[in-house]
């Protein structure tokens, strides 16, 4: 909302400098985003109002013309100029018109540059006259882009006087929160200021001519209000003989000060009329009315529309209206969309005569609705679509009424049609100022709070004498709909009063129960322990398409959107349904990174997200692991330079997780997964599943545009590693005495997992073999074919002794004995 | 004595080899071989019992000198040994300092998780716990039990994603949060942070994003006044921002608020002179705020006639980005790697 400071001056008296108004509007929830000075950059000494005295045709140029300008100084200059709306005063004996004069020194904008630079008025000589100046038009000011004519100023423009003097102005531009709607108007921003700056107020009613004018049953106009849960009030008032002109200057500069641009003076009455009270109007050509509905008396009917009914709105478009869309109409159809746009047939015209000026007041949320459902958002429905209230139908109606008589020539009829079905409530809130206190913290005086009510043009009737716990009644102004419970008030009397007058004060010390948050707390230690393992953290969006995640399965079924949380109105279809796993974000993010970089190790901890049959999700937590590319960052002195990620560093960094963990019973297993080649596992805890590790298949790598490189890929349920976080470590004792390490080689078959071997060695050699780790593993000359040999340190250890050389020769032969038995082992020679 | 001589031509075949250790390892070898066990000195010791009695002493002496003679000689041969590798190690000629180092492989925690770390601990510290909702939420939780009826035109705040369900979406705000925790922990006092992603239906450009992170917060108890809330969010802004920063609060709307404010803090930039970051205000808008709206409290099963609450909301994107002089939220999503590895 663009506010000119001479505008809203005409309301209430404005007693601070701009930059501190402007700092207690927006303290007070008018947020001023942007303050323009108008005019700021005009030269006083050279940029003046000035008159034409006399203008004559160049004698060198048919287009040209000679004016001499009066502008206060000793004797008038003579200017060359184009403009044509000079041309009317070409040899009139009278002086000629109020203009805008600049000296020849003077800064204006060079009208013909497209950057719109200014320039240094310089004297020059035009077809071999010299010009002393130049009268100019509103492009070269700066007050809008209007260069077909200079300005020409009111009759009773002062000459002489400095133009910032005279058309300087200051702008606001407020951002409107929806509770402020009622400032979407001059005059309630003006209650606003009057209520913080304390200073008098000067909102007049329109007084009308003639005085007889009546809003009863009119004998030019009935209306019928159908559905009038949407139209709480309809007043229709008739204006003949209008003159369309263009409008006085006063109206034109404030409209488009406010940043509307002048029409015409019916249209800009309208609009003026909607910028001054915030209620906006629309005109009907009364006599189409009148044919329409054969000649005779017309009836506008308020209802929502019909089955199928449509409708030509001003812009030329056929509009389909549905059934929960208000209609104004007459007997023969809809004439226009309620308080969103008139229909074109009945449209003021240039040649119209008579006007039916429509002020009433629409169900807000419908009216919303409808300007959304059809896509025509406006000055008008912006308003409506935030509430008027009925009390400002009628003052708005006389006001355009008044203008059209002054500013259009036009006669108002006397007997007009107030349509008033629903009255507007009168409402009462009752708080005490102990309450408003409490909710505060703050010790507000009572006699503060009701000078403030008071200014906000609350009445307020207070129990005597007035203390904390006396009962305000406060009777809420019928121009504001915002207000209806206590809080209300409380925030009335706190924006008033000022938030940088409430003390700070920090919370009792006391706390509310406290609860620990395992799943964050686990989820931070993995981050941690990821980013320390190398991996960098990723939040990628959550958001994928369908066809993304049908390229996880390259030879499965495509998947069933059913599966899917979808998104009914995404950005892009790449955006277009929540993720089932986090494999899809990774390779996401990966294929835009490779552009950047050749090696990536990342990691996310974020959710998936299931359908749930109630249109909720579950919303399970992940670990999702991804790594391409060579292991170690090239780079002077590191040796292993080209190396590239294999399975084995994945798996080390998921071993590294259950290790820390505590998760001793986790176990890999050989799997199949349709995303993953033939080098995938399964990950479990006991029986649960728990995730899955692998290289991923080489068709989806190429379906995600990937290079031909390995690229490793792990997800993992979190609620296991939480369970496993929330339980302390155990220590496992450490042995006062010296281990004995010794190696052993066994032959087995070639598709034995290395691990159910180990487990049978852990198992055979308890409780002194301490640890057993696989070193080599060889397949080749030496071994028979279908088998292989599997290389162990095992680490051999008591809690109570010493062990010998003979211990564990002993338990090395209980070993052999027991594996050759349970595996078919052999001991390698 | 043939035995004398034989010691003489030891003696002589030791120092030579002596000569040519110059380690520590050959010197093991060197004394494992003439004074060890089984060493040519040990031996000729041993010879003294089958030598005629009358030679033993002159050949027992003569032994015993050779024996010590060449421990000496050994300590000495260690001694240089020594020297000579000090020398050498010392050597500093080929050094040269500014050849680049080895960097070890390590990750970076998330631009935005690290922000939401900051923020977490500095609410740990005033008492807050940390609380967690529902990314995929219905209108019910996002909208209209926190007071924002369908229709009503502060619906207009939010470009919403709505999910093929009817009457179902992604959260525009973590304030549907407020409802479950109350829901939750009514009518005990509450005391939290709702951290989390939200999604807005909007173009995504370098000042929006369709994905961001919020943290709400909310606390509702006996006497929880407005002054609480000015406290409590000065405590976090000078925490997170620094102790000499100046905070305004403006008075808003927030249908779920009642006041609702705006907070502002002075630009980190220029000090509240005004500069493009700013908007040449000398403000940064950081969070909303506001006391918890009745009609919110009574929809998530608090008395608003004996309960009361604020509650605030800020973006970690946002904070970041001022924070670190960030100008293009896009970076954080798009996982740009040479953004992550940045910070």
């Amino acid at each position: 909302m663009k506010v000119p400071l001479s505008w809203l001056k005409d309301y209430v008296d404005i007693d601070l400098p701009v930059h501190q108004l402007a700092e207690k509007m927006t303290l007070a929830g008018l947020e001023v985003t942007k303050t323009e000075h108008v005019g700021e950059w005009w030269d006083r000494e050279k940029i003046l109002v000035g008159q034409v005295l006399q203008v004559e045709r160049h004698p060198n140029a048919d287009r040209l013309l000679l004016a001499d300008v009066a502008y206060g100084g000793e004797a008038p200059l003579r200017v060359v100029t184009g403009a044509p709306n000079l041309l009317p005063y070409l040899g009139a004996p009278e002086p000629g018109p109020k203009v805008v004069f600049a000296l020849v020194g003077a800064v204006l904008i060079d009208g013909y540059d497209p950057a719109r630079k200014r320039k240094k008025l310089k004297a020059s000589k035009i077809r071999g006259i010299p010009s002393m100046g130049m009268v100019c038009s509103e492009r070269e000011l700066g007050l809008s882009d209007e260069h077909s004519g200079i300005i020409i100023l009111p009759e009773d423009a002062p000459v002489g006087m400095p133009l910032v003097d005279y058309l300087g102005d200051t702008v606001f531009d407020i951002d409107i929160t929806p509770n402020m709607a009622r400032c979407l108007s001059m005059t309630g921003v003006a209650r606003e200021v009057h209520a913080l700056l304390e200073t008098p107020l000067h909102i007049q009613w329109p007084k009308v001519k003639p005085a007889s004018l009546s809003y009863t049953a009119g004998d030019k106009v009935n209306v019928v209000i159908e559905d009038s849960d949407l139209c709480q009030r309809y007043t229709a008032t008739l204006l003949e003989n209008v003159q369309i002109g263009p409008s006085p200057f006063w109206m034109a500069r404030r409209l488009s000060l406010a940043g509307m641009r002048p029409i015409n003076n019916v249209v800009d009455i309208t609009n003026y009329v909607m910028l001054e009270w915030g209620q906006p109007l629309h005109a009907f050509d009364y006599d189409k009315l009148v044919a329409r509905a054969g000649g005779g008396k017309p009836t506008i009917i308020v209802r929502r529309a019909r089955p199928g009914e449509t409708m030509r709105t001003l812009d030329g478009v056929d509009r389909e209206l549905t059934e929960d869309m208000l209609l104004i109409c007459d007997i023969a159809g809809p004439i226009a969309i309620a308080g969103v746009m008139g229909g074109e047939e009945t449209e003021v015209m240039p040649g119209t005569a008579n006007i039916l000026l429509e002020s009433a007041t629409f169900e807000y949320i419908n009216n919303r609705q409808t300007a959304q459902a059809l896509r025509l958002p406006s000055e008008a429905s912006y308003r409506f679509s935030r509430g008027i209230p009925a009390g400002m139908v009628v003052p708005a109606a006389q006001r355009a009424a008044e203008l059209m008589a002054t500013s259009a020539g036009a006669t108002v009829v006397p007997a007009m049609v107030d349509t008033y079905p629903v009255p507007q409530e009168t409402r009462v809130v009752e708080v005490t100022p102990q309450r408003i206190q409490k909710l505060l913290g703050a010790d507000i005086p009572p006699e503060k709070m009701v000078a403030i009510l008071q200014r906000l043009d609350f009445s307020v009737e207070a129990e005597k004498p007035l203390i904390a716990n006396s009962l305000l009644r406060c009777t809420v102004p019928w121009h504001r709909l915002d207000v209806s419970i206590p809080a209300d008030i409380v925030e009335e009397v706190a924006r008033v009063w000022g938030a940088d007058r409430l003390p700070e004060r920090l919370l009792p010390t006391t706390l509310p129960p406290q609860r620990h948050n395992w799943v964050l707390e686990a989820e931070e230690f993995l981050r941690d322990l990821l980013v320390g393992a190398g991996l960098q953290d990723i939040i990628p969006y959550p958001l994928t398409s369908l066809e993304h995640c049908s390229r996880l399965h390259p030879d499965g079924p495509a998947p069933d959107p059913a599966d899917y949380v979808r998104i009914a109105n995404p950005l892009t279809p790449e955006r277009s349904v929540m993720r089932h796993t986090l494999l899809v974000s990774l390779l996401e993010t990966v294929q835009y990174n490779l552009r950047y970089s050749e090696r990536l190790a990342m990691f996310e901890i974020g959710r998936i997200y299931l359908p749930l049959p109630s249109g909720r999700a579950e919303e399970p937590h992940r670990l999702g692991i991804i790594m391409v590319g060579p292991r170690q960052v090239p780079a002077m002195g590191v040796d292993d330079a080209g190396k590239l990620f294999t399975f084995a560093d994945l798996k080390g960094v998921l071993e590294l997780i259950f290790r820390r963990l505590g998760m001793q019973d986790v176990i890999f297993l050989p799997t199949s997964h349709p995303t993953f080649g033939p080098q995938v596992t399964a990950i479990r805890q006991g029986k649960r599943e728990i995730g899955v590790a692998g290289v991923l298949h080489p068709l989806v790598r190429e379906a995600f545009g990937l290079s031909q490189l390995p690229v490793l890929l792990a997800e993992l349920e979190i609620p296991p590693l939480v369970e496993a976080y929330q339980k302390p470590l155990q220590l496992r004792p450490i042995s006062t005495f010296p281990p004995i390490v010794e190696d052993l080689a066994l032959v087995v078959a070639a598709n034995l997992l290395a691990g159910d071997v180990k487990a049978a060695l852990r198992k055979a050699g308890a409780p002194l073999l301490r640890e057993v780790e696989l070193f080599d593993v060889y397949q080749g000359e030496g071994i028979p074919p279908g088998k292989k040999s599997l290389a162990f340190h095992l680490t051999f250890q008591s809690m109570e002794r010493t062990l010998k050389d003979k211990d564990t020769a002993k338990l090395r032969q209980k070993i052999l004995r027991q594996l050759k038995k349970s595996l078919g082992a052999e001991l390698r020679r | 004595m043939d035995e004398l001589n034989d010691l003489a031509r030891l003696e002589r075949e030791a120092l030579s080899a002596l000569q040519t250790a110059t380690e520590q390892a050959s010197l093991d070898a060197w004394f494992g071989r003439y004074l060890g066990r089984k060493g040519a000195v040990t031996l000729a010791v041993r010879r003294v019992g089958s030598l005629p009695k009358e030679d033993r002493p002159a050949y027992g002496q003569a032994v015993n000198q050779l024996r010590k003679r060449l421990e000496a000689a050994l300590a000495q041969q260690g001694e240089t040994i020594k020297e000579a590798a000090l020398a050498a190690e010392m050597e500093t000629g080929a050094f040269d300092p500014t050849l680049p180092g080895r960097l070890p492989n390590v990750g970076r925690v998330h631009l935005s998780n690290r922000t939401l770390r900051e923020i977490y601990d500095i609410f740990r510290q005033l008492g807050f716990q940390i609380y967690d909702a529902p990314e995929v939420e219905s209108d019910e939780y996002n909208f209209e039990l926190l007071n924002i009826p369908a229709g009503h035109p502060a619906r207009d705040m939010w470009d919403t994603f709505y999910t093929t369900t009817p009457g179902y979406l992604l959260r525009t705000q973590t304030s549907p949060g407020q409802i479950w925790a109350m829901r939750e922990y009514a009518p005990e006092p509450i005391r939290v942070i709702l951290p989390g992603k939200c999604y807005r239906y909007e173009q995504v450009t370098a000042r929006s994003e369709m994905m961001f992170h919020q943290v709400e917060g909310l606390v509702v108890g006996e006497n929880i006044t407005m002054a609480d809330l000015k406290g409590t969010i000065v405590a976090f802004v000078r925490q997170m921002f620094g102790q000499e920063r100046k905070l305004r609060f403006r008075f808003s709307h927030f249908p779920f608020t009642e006041p609702s404010v705006e907070v502002d803090m002075d630009c980190i930039l220029c000090g509240g002179k005004g500069c493009r970051v700013c908007k040449y205000t000398g403000w940064l808008e950081i969070m909303g705020a506001g006391m918890v709206h009745p009609t919110v409290l009574r929809n998530a099963g608090y008395d608003p006639e004996h309960y009361s609450g604020f509650a605030f909301g800020m973006g970690p994107e946002r904070i970041a980005m001022m924070k670190h002089g960030i100008d293009d939220i896009r970076y954080f999503f798009s996982n740009d790697v040479r953004f992550l590895s940045q910070f």
